[in-house]
């Protein structure tokens, strides 16, 4: 094939450049700090990078969801030092205002699904791995790579200055919703604070498709010799199907937000139509549509879901394979069912919106297509769970979460058949329920294939390894803690209990549940200190950690562990390996592993 | 102080699990990597298989102590259905969930490293992936079936004996309007509302910028605020729209929703099978109320947004209504057919000053009969 051609040549042309690499192996003489830790063109340094500025946010959105949990559980009582921390506008007296509650709830959605398990997650691994794993020196674009992190780092920078203006950050929800959000007068947040949450989201857009156009450049035209598309890692096939939801979602959702930021500023009626706000008066703007929004909104909104579960999954299956010491099940599947939850992930927006006011006829096909969904998700399980069957199992820290990581996907998943089905949806829309589905299946879910991936690719990154005690203890709590803070949330979301509320002891259909809301805050506050843990040991064994000793240390079969312990730019010494195999011969007459590597022997068996 | 104390506290939990787990790092180079990593090995083995247990038991619990607590029995017909799906629902995921985490712990306890075991190169089968794709397939099938019926009757046309209301939402609380003798909501525009005299923009008048004309059908219409009545056993038709943000109509005793949406009209419908006296009896909770919470996020008061629907019996209701007045009335008591022949008004008088009015005039002196 013409592709194999241009690699053959491509790869000879990297040759010439290579030699000249390793001249500078040695003395490093062309990079600075800048250039090397801040401006890095590298994309195992751009990894590193948006790997630690997630962790930041996660960190902060972490801590809000603590803030806005204690209000949950004391909504009577008084706490001095949330007044020291959050100053004396949002905590007058120790307590929690509701303006600063729907803040801190807003702030967190958003930066959790963005800036953690979008850039946190996708643009750490995609980064790393995509160019180690397909056998490239780098990505097809260094620059347009490092543009994106800075496109990210900026719109970090915006979020978090919206926190400090005079109204506070946006408090509409993280899927920010107009009128409300369109209307400074409708909500204190939707002043300054929603204006700079929109130029935040605008440039994260930008540095998602600089980054996602990066991405599927380099997975189809940089892969080495004999790497053929069947012959990529699961993790690549993730990668590259996430890659395309978001360059095919993102400018949807940009231009949504572009219509909103006209109807905040500039007088146009999209989104708004016959509104009379208190204080204020009827507003002028008549015939624009609200549940526009939500349908251009939603268009990415859901396919976002996918972009945050869909690395898990393929780190997930990679990691499973190779501590099983056994062949992932059923990779033709796997692959399949990828794609089609990538096409599905099109499909299905308008589940969100079964109670918006949307045609109830228009419903009835997104509820087929929904279900639709559970289908190719079932496939993954039931693959997973036959990968482990008869494995020999390696419990290191990145096997269990990926165990626990499809436990989560199980429980989380199997309620998305609930409120798929739009006759239930009727009764558990915007309730508890929908809160625990989604943070168990891909809040959940995804911090759990982002942990599997740190620990399992740390050593690459770092040339050490992370402390397994604190470790094996971060995990069990944590898989124990994240069960116990949401599943009882299923039960206050089948009795009503409506989502985003500041306090519910004037309900008489609710206050039942302030007993369990006390709890899940405890349990809450101990998960997220055992984070803090995680982080010590992140950082501790970045500096101090045991050193990586072998080159391959999990006994992989993939091209990432050819490369030096610590790859410079450039990622291998010499010529890039050719490849000559799938990468999941585990367990292969009788041998422990057969690396990608390894060309195939005259009496093998099986060949893929 | 106390303050402090905690945070040392914390600072000394973490430094003791840290001087742990560098200690067993030590630990498990004198005894040589491979030895302990068996060990460590064998411990998270045992740790799936107890969890698996543990975990169980924590979801029979759970269910015991809460199952309880999620809501009685429906208050609606509809409801019903709505009840027995999820149950239908719980059910098959339920087996499904309880297969797959079984599985999931205990292949991870069994297949644990050992020694002498050789993992099994067994990279597909055609036909189990066949099986595991058409059962899931059949199954949904099923479930998706029973749920579009569903959800043909709730978002299919009320009934025709339905009583209909109005429900308006606003920051922060709910505005319900009767048609009134009548039956026939009377036009309303929004740039004529005026919060203290005509809460829905109502069309009393003409007005030659908005190009509107008087429209008699909303003199008698009658308009309330946070509690709505409706009668049992008689369905009820919402017609549901919001006066500025997006709000949701949540029941949650009648087991349905529908957003309010500004410009937007939207429908739900249900027939309520209790009366409100009667849900106190049966949940034994004499404050037991209908309650209407707000369910879209609609800025900073959205946990305050409470309405209250009582569900009462076709002679109360009717005594109800009786005493009820026409908004217009209660607006303008000098436009009251006791005190003058009603006319349409050529103008409305900007100046009349009415909040007090209005707040007796709910509270149903009732000197105004229509016609």
């Amino acid at each position: 094939m013409s592709n194999e051609q241009i690699l053959h040549t491509g790869a000879s042309a990297i040759l010439a450049h290579d030699t000249d690499h390793g001249e500078h192996a040695g003395h490093h003489h062309h990079e600075t700090f800048i250039t090397k830790y801040i401006f890095s063109q590298d994309h195992k340094m751009i990894a590193k990078q948006f790997l630690i500025t997630g962790m930041i946010w996660a960190v902060i959105g972490g801590l809000m969801s603590v803030l806005f949990r204690i209000q949950l559980a004391y909504p009577d009582t008084s706490f001095p030092f949330l007044e020291t921390l959050l100053g004396n506008k949002w905590a007058k007296g120790g307590h929690i205002s509701a303006d600063a509650y729907y803040a801190l709830v807003t702030t967190h959605g958003t930066v959790m699904v963005f800036f953690v398990l979008t850039a946190g997650l996708s643009g750490t691994f995609s980064n790393f791995l995509i160019p180690l794993q397909v056998g490239a020196r780098d990505m097809a674009s260094p620059f347009m790579n490092m543009l994106s992190y800075w496109f990210f780092f900026i719109s970090g920078v915006i979020m978090m200055s919206s926190l400090f203006v005079e109204n506070g950050p946006f408090s509409g929800g993280w899927t920010a919703y107009p009128p409300l959000s369109a209307l400074g007068s409708a909500s204190p947040g939707s002043k300054t604070g929603m204006d700079l949450w929109l130029i935040s989201m605008a440039l994260f857009v930008v540095s998602q498709l600089l980054g996602g156009l990066n991405y599927i450049a380099t997975i189809l035209n940089m892969r080495t010799k004999g790497m053929s598309m069947t012959r990529l890692p699961l993790t690549i096939w993730a990668f590259f199907f996430t890659a395309v939801l978001g360059v095919l979602s993102f400018p949807v959702l940009l231009s949504g937000f572009i219509l909103l930021i006209f109807d905040r500023n500039f007088g146009t009626s999209f989104y708004l139509s016959d509104i009379f706000v208190n204080g204020v008066g009827a507003l002028p703007n008549e015939g624009g549509s609200a549940i526009l929004y939500q349908h251009l909104f939603w268009f990415l909104g859901h396919p976002e879901v996918y972009i945050i579960i869909l690395p898990g999954m393929g780190m997930v299956s990679e990691i499973l394979s190779t501590n099983s010491r056994k062949p992932i099940f059923g990779y033709m599947a796997m692959v399949g069912s990828l794609f089609a939850i990538a096409v599905l992930a099109f499909l299905v927006w308008a589940h969100h919106m079964f109670v918006s006011g949307m045609n109830p006829f228009l419903g009835s096909f997104f509820v087929l297509l929904t279900l639709l969904i559970a289908v190719p998700s079932a496939i993954k399980v039931f693959n997973w769970l036959t990968t482990l069957w008869r494995g020999n199992i390696r419990f290191t820290p990145a096997m269990l979460y990926s165990i626990g990581f499809v436990s989560m996907f199980i429980s989380g998943g199997l309620t998305g058949i609930w409120l798929g089905n739009s006759a239930l949806d009727i009764h558990l829309h915007d309730t508890y329920f929908i809160i625990a589905h989604f943070h168990l299946v891909m809040g959940v879910a995804g911090i759990f294939g982002m942990y599997a991936g740190i620990y399992h690719w740390f050593p690459k990154m770092f040339g050490r390894y992370m402390n397994n005690t604190l470790a094996y203890i971060h995990f069990w709590v944590t898989l124990t803690g994240a069960y116990l803070i949401f599943w009882p949330m299923h039960y206050e979301g089948l009795a009503g209990m409506p989502r985003r509320y500041y306090d519910y002891t004037n309900w008489e259909s609710f206050k039942m549940f302030a007993g369990l809301n006390l709890f899940i805050t405890i349990v809450a506050i101990i998960v997220f200190a055992v984070q803090l843990l995680f982080l010590f040991n992140f950082f501790y064994s970045i500096f101090k950690g045991r050193k990586v000793t072998s080159q391959n240390p999990w006994g992989s079969t993939t091209l990432e562990w050819t490369t030096p312990i610590h790859p410079g730019h450039g990622n291998w010494i010499g010529e890039i390996p050719e490849v000559y195999r799938w990468p999941y011969d585990y367990g292969k007459d009788g041998k422990d592993f057969i690396a990608q590597t390894t060309p195939i022997g005259a009496e093998e068996t099986v060949t893929h | 102080m106390s303050t402090y104390f905690v945070i040392a506290v914390i600072v000394l939990v973490f430094v003791v699990i840290f001087q742990i787990a560098k200690a067993s790092e030590y630990v498990s180079i004198l005894k040589g990597e491979e030895s302990s990593r068996k060990q460590n090995n064998k411990i998270n083995g045992f740790l799936m298989i107890i969890f698996l247990v543990l975990g169980l038991i924590g979801v029979y619990y759970c269910h015991h102590i809460l199952g309880g607590r999620v809501l009685g029995e429906s208050g609606s017909k509809e409801g019903e259905k709505v009840d027995e799906m999820l149950h239908i629902t719980l059910v098959i995921t339920g087996i499904v969930f309880l297969i797959t985490q079984i599985l999931l712990f205990t292949f991870a306890y069994k297949f644990q490293e050992k020694e002498n075991r050789k993992a099994f190169f067994f990279p597909h089968n055609n036909t189990m992936e066949v099986v595991w794709t058409v059962v899931p397939a059949i199954v949904l099938s099923v479930l998706v079936v029973i749920g579009l019926r569903n959800w043909f009757i709730f978002t299919g046309d009320a009934p025709k004996n339905a009583l209909v209301v109005e429900v308006t939402g606003r920051q922060f609380g709910w505005i319900f309007r009767y048609p009134g003798k009548d039956k026939e909501f009377g036009k309303k525009y929004f740039r004529n509302i005026d919060p203290s005299t005509n809460s829905l923009g109502l069309v009393w008048a003409d007005n030659k910028e908005f190009n509107q004309k008087a429209d008699p059908a909303a003199y008698d219409d009658i308009v309330q605020e946070q509690t709505m009545y409706v009668i049992k056993n008689k369905p009820v038709k919402l017609i549901i729209g919001s006066r500025d943000v997006i709000h949701d109509v949540g029941l949650p005793h009648f087991r349905m929703k529908m957003d309010a949406v500004p410009g937007i009209p939207t429908t739900l419908w249900f027939t309520p099978k209790y009366t409100t006296a009667e849900m106190r009896e049966k949940t034994g909770n004499a404050n037991f109320q209908y309650e209407i919470s707000c369910d879209q996020m609609c800025g900073n008061g959205h946990y305050s947004m409470k309405g209250v629907i009582e569900v009462v019996t076709r002679e109360e209701y009717d005594a109800w209504m009786a005493k009820q007045k026409p908004y217009y009335y209660s607006a303008f008591p000098d436009k009251d057919p006791s005190a003058a022949p009603m006319t349409t008004p050529s103008k409305v008088d900007s100046a009349a000053p009415v909040k007090t009015a209005s707040a007796s005039a709910v509270l149903g002196g009732n000197q105004n009969k229509l016609k």
